[in-house]
């Protein structure tokens, strides 16, 4: 229990100390930003306190009611809340706004691992299959329908926690097949594409041992095939009319950057001048000029990494990329030792959750992912996320100092 | 078996990790590209300009200052012209010309401050200031213009203009850019590297709108500017304008000296122009306008233009004949045996004063002669290198057939010819004293500048020495800073009293001789000597030198008035009015004055193809006037061709 509040002091240091600095580097909001994010911070230590002292029943109790409230609140938000940048996803109380998409992302984690633990559910079996992707798909339309696409990726990641309670490892193939087709249409010509699948399908054909070659199995490989071909064909009207544009523009950045250095690849340009110009050890605390002056857009929200591998250099990036990776291996390794389902399955979403948002983020800042519109867990300024992140993790904690009470006592 | 997944989402997190800080390693470490980038993104350097040095005369006036000048800028995004009308009004604008502005600047930037009036002058802009309270979004820049308070010197002070392409790219050290301004000529060009100063520079921040945001490092790295260091003259701004009204309608120099110090207290080169012409906005018109007039007033004719000295090289050769003791003050040479004619009429009868005084050719034939054959060779072939060489060592002590090193740009050495020059002409041994006999009055291979006969005169009034001329006797505080060479002094090697035989021709020349009417200043006895520059193409011009008054020389001065005709009259008039200004401070000969003001040598000016319309204003009261000869004599070549064309014209009681 000591040694668990040690790593959490730890944690929460870490973040602390190396977040409110990050904020001040925004030298004209100083005043603004980073005294909200104290008051975030704030608010935050309270909510954890609160957390680590509700009995750890009442998030297994009240999973479902809490996932009906957000949902209701999604719904809320649709109708009554403010508009900023274009996304209908915000209540705005006062100077303070909160996004409820933030904690669809805990409520969703919450009442998926309620529903797994029910006894009998087993994840190989559709029917069960159908249900998480219910769960999982209700609060993504809605968040798709306030216009925060970026958030609602996020949703893939319970994918992660699916696959580890035995969901079959098909899917998570089908869906990285999917992507890499989609990446390999925008970059190949597609004619070599096609040529390339059915030489691929044949050659699977004829590899298929004789007494294999059953009509079942030929109908498999044909239909992928096929499907994949689907895909390739798909994905000019997929960009095209189903994206919007500046969703299509970011992926044709990401393919190629300097296409437009001014326009659409600006962000992705001058995030990857502020990290690459940070060098090994960076320019020091509050001396980065391409952030502070404003060249990277959004530095504050979701371009905090660029403050970081600018005024910190690769020393930093490298610490702060490693205490993510040690952090989500530590989650993961947790969950493993819970007793009951109901934490592991929360303990996966949460990582997966954090692994998501690290990989989207830090990734479209170093140009390797599409610029998508998600913070980065504890460092980027915001209440919403800054709640969502503690409280997803301190819920998880909560849950496993019960483990390690019972374990104890 | 599931439960081994957990290794493999490890795996996963694992991998991505790795596989971002290896993108990281390459950003940060690998790829210095960013790190350019982002310097030229954010900081930017801005060049401050210094004031460049200003040019004082010797008396402390001002030839050369910086005005101040306003420029206006505008920040579209901040306007607020309340009434538009009242503005244009103000800025005495037309709506249109103010719209065109507008959108210029918008077009370049809504944050940015474009130009929106340049150079406005203090009167104007303090004018508009008050005013301007009452709109927002305007906001001024200091600069300077060069400014001319003199309206003189043009030539020898040069001008400032945008370097060029050329020098852009030659220059040694990259400390020029595009867009500076550079000295291009005289003064200007030769005191460049003090008269600049020093740039400052400073870093500045600036964010993603190119807006100013601060000072880089707090200014760890910036450098103040150094203002130009000015330059303090020898140059009398008051003869040079009045040398400057003598010489109008005139194509030549006057240039005087200080032969106490080689300082020069005039250098006009005619026809010349107002330096504010060259000053700012105006510059490509003028010049270009000046760059086709057929005078060339560009030229610093002083040290650019080449003349053969004509009789007033005579001086040089009796001071060097003298010395070499191939001639005594008291020796009498007659006409006879000379191929060259003579006005004096006094023919045996002149000693060496004499024949100067009277400019008597046959003598100086003589001298030349004697001076050639100065030497124990009998071989007269042989005599005469032997002779020539030894008189091209004695005579290049003058600063003769050399540059002298005055301190302006484009100074041309002239020409004096020695032994090795006719060998190459004619054979070694091939040729003698009758075939180098012209060099005796000036005439032949030699050519020299206008500053170097006043340096000769400056030789005379000095009885034997000189200060290499200069125009500067002072960086950044008068009197100091200047290359020592314009301190040290050279002497010509010739013996103190052999000058007195000199001045007592020249003066004799000047109250009773070549020059009488013209140059004879009562109280101030004037020492000068006239001569003819022979030219082929059109009328001989006039030569005058002269240094004053006789003990104690405060001014040494050379005259060339370009086809001003035979004799040394009309340069000769110009150097006396010019010295009697410069002793008394005033011109009491106003009769004279009047004269040489209006009299007109401007050759005829043949343009090539179509007659356009003439550049040059000539004065009306001139036209009645006969300016332009229509026959030139034919001139026969070679020399000596003044005895020959002399003799077409009506004697005259003055020779040459």
């Amino acid at each position: 229990m000591l040694y668990i509040a040690c790593v959490l002091m730890g944690w929460l240091n870490v973040y602390a100390a190396v977040y409110s600095p990050e904020s001040q580097t925004n030298l004209f909001d100083m005043s603004t930003n980073a005294g909200k994010q104290l008051m975030w911070i704030g608010t935050t230590v309270l909510l954890i306190i609160a957390i680590l002292v509700i009995n750890y029943r009442f998030w297994d109790t009240f999973a479902f009611v809490i996932y009906g409230a957000t949902i209701l609140a999604l719904l809320l938000v649709l109708v009554a809340g403010s508009n900023i940048n274009g996304s209908r996803s915000w209540f705005k109380i006062g100077a303070f706004s909160i996004q409820p998409a933030e904690f669809a992302k805990l409520a969703t984690a919450l009442a998926l691992a309620r529903y797994i633990d029910y006894p009998n559910v087993n994840l190989t079996k559709l029917k069960d299959q159908l249900w998480c992707a219910g769960i999982i798909a209700l609060p993504a339309v809605l968040i798709i329908a306030s216009n925060e696409t970026g958030s609602m990726l996020v949703f893939a990641s319970f994918i992660i926690m699916l696959y580890r309670e035995g969901l079959p490892g098909v899917y998570p193939l089908i869906a990285i097949v999917i992507v890499t087709l989609f990446i390999l249409t925008l970059i190949v010509p597609k004619l070599f594409l096609f040529a390339g699948i059915v030489a691929l399908g044949l050659l699977v054909f004829f590899l298929t041992p004789r007494y294999q070659r059953s009509f079942q199995n030929v109908m498999v490989i044909g239909i992928t095939a096929v499907s994949m071909i689907a895909i390739v064909a798909g994905v000019d009207f997929f960009v095209n009319s189903v994206l919007q544009k500046h969703q299509q523009n970011r992926i044709k950045v990401l393919i190629n950057p300097a296409a437009d250095p001014l326009g659409a690849g600006w962000n992705v340009t001058q995030a990857k001048i502020a990290i690459g110009s940070g060098r090994l050890q960076g320019k020091g605390f509050l001396e980065g000029t391409q952030t502070k002056l404003d060249f990277v857009p959004e530095q504050s929200t979701d371009f905090i990494f660029c403050t970081i591998g600018e005024e910190h250099g690769f020393i930093g990036s490298l610490i702060v990329v490693s205490l993510f990776v040690v952090l989500l291996c530590r989650i993961v390794l947790l969950a493993e030792k819970q007793r009951t389902r109901f934490a592991r399955v929360y303990g996966y979403s949460v990582a997966g959750i954090i692994f998501f948002h690290l990989m989207i983020n830090v990734g479209m800042t170093i140009g390797l992912m599409p610029v998508i519109g998600i913070p980065l867990p504890f460092f980027s300024y915001g209440g919403s996320s800054l709640w969502s992140f503690s409280i997803l993790l301190f819920i998880f904690l909560k849950l496993d100092s019960r483990r390690v009470g019972m374990f104890t006592r | 078996m599931i439960e081994n997944r957990k290794y493999i989402v490890i795996g996963v997190f694992c991998l991505v990790g790795l596989v971002y800080l290896a993108r990281l390693f390459y950003l940060q470490i690998l790829d210095d590209s960013y790190s350019l980038e982002s310097s030229s993104n954010s900081i930017k350097r801005v060049i401050e300009i210094p004031y460049r040095g200003q040019i004082y005369d010797r008396n402390g006036k001002f030839i050369v200052y910086n005005t101040p000048v306003y420029d206006l800028y505008v920040t579209p995004k901040k306007v607020q012209i309340p009434d538009t009308a009242a503005f244009c009004r103000l800025m005495e604008l037309e709506r249109s010309e103010f719209d065109s502005i507008m959108n210029n600047a918008k077009s370049y930037s809504y944050v940015k401050p474009s130009l929106f009036l340049r150079q406005l002058s203090k009167e104007d802009f303090a004018r508009i200031q008050d005013a301007l309270v009452d709109y927002r979004g305007f906001e001024h820049v200091t600069s300077s213009m060069r400014t001319y308070p003199a309206h003189t010197l043009a030539n020898a002070l040069g001008y400032v203009s945008e370097i060029s392409k050329k020098q852009l790219d030659e220059q040694e050290t990259p400390y020029y850019r595009q867009g500076d301004y550079i000295g291009r000529s005289g003064l200007e060009q030769q005191y460049e590297a003090v008269l600049r100063g020093q740039r400052g520079v400073k870093f500045v921040m600036q964010n993603v709108h190119q807006v100013v945001k601060g000072s880089w490092k707090n200014g760890a790295f910036d450098s103040l500017a150094v203002a130009g260091k000015n330059l303090y003259t020898g140059i009398d701004v008051e003869i040079q304008q009045y040398a400057d009204t003598l010489m109008q309608n005139k194509v030549g120099s006057v240039v005087a000296i200080e032969p106490s110090t080689g300082q020069i207290l005039a250098m006009v080169s005619a026809p010349t122009y107002d330096p504010n012409a060259l000053s700012s906005r105006f510059f490509s018109k003028s010049y270009s306008k000046l760059a086709k007039n057929p005078y060339k007033p560009l030229i610093n004719r002083p040290v650019m233009a080449s003349y053969r000295p004509g009789s007033t090289f005579k001086l040089i050769q009796a001071m060097v004949a003298l010395q070499d003791g191939a001639v005594a003050p008291s020796s009498i040479f007659s006409h006879a045996g000379s191929p060259m004619k003579c006005h004096c009429n006094r023919s045996g009868r002149l000693n060496l004063a004499g024949a100067v005084q009277y400019s008597c050719n046959p003598y100086f034939y003589h001298v030349f002669r004697r001076l050639l054959y100065n030497n124990n060779e009998r071989n007269t072939f042989k005599a005469s290198a032997m002779g020539l060489h030894h008189w091209h060592d004695m005579v290049s002590k003058f600063g003769i057939g050399q540059k002298l090193g005055v301190d302006l740009p484009g100074e041309l050495k002239g020409s004096l010819p020695d032994a090795d020059y006719y060998n190459r002409m004619y054979g070694e041994n091939h040729w003698k004293f009758s075939t180098v006999y012209s060099l005796s009055i000036g005439e032949g291979e030699l050519l020299i500048n206008p500053l170097k006969m006043a340096n000769v005169a400056a030789i005379v009034a000095n009885r034997g020495w000189f200060y290499t001329p200069h125009l500067v006797s002072g960086i950044g505080k008068p009197g100091e800073g200047i290359d020592p060479k314009y301190l040290e002094k050279h002497d010509v090697g010739i013996d103190p009293h052999h000058f007195e035989v000199l001045a007592e021709g020249m003066q004799g020349a000047v109250e009773h001789g070549t020059t009488t009417m013209a140059a004879n200043i009562p109280g101030i006895t004037i020492c000068g000597k006239t001569g003819t520059s022979q030219n082929k193409k059109g009328k001989d011009h006039s030569i005058f030198v002269a240094f004053a008054p006789r003990e104690n020389p405060k001014i040494a001065i050379a005259v060339f008035v370009e086809n001003a005709g035979w004799g040394g009259i009309a340069a000769a008039s110009v150097a006396s009015l010019v010295i009697e200004k410069y002793i008394k401070r005033r011109v009491d000969n106003h009769a004279l004055d009047k004269k040489v003001k209006e009299s007109n040598y401007l050759p005829a000016v043949t343009l090539p193809k179509k007659p356009a319309p003439k550049k040059y204003e000539m004065p009306k009261d001139s036209a009645a006037k006969p300016l332009i000869v229509k026959t030139i004599p034919q001139l026969p070549t070679p020399v000596p061709v003044e005895t020959k064309s002399l003799a077409s014209r009506p004697a005259t009681t003055n020779g040459n």
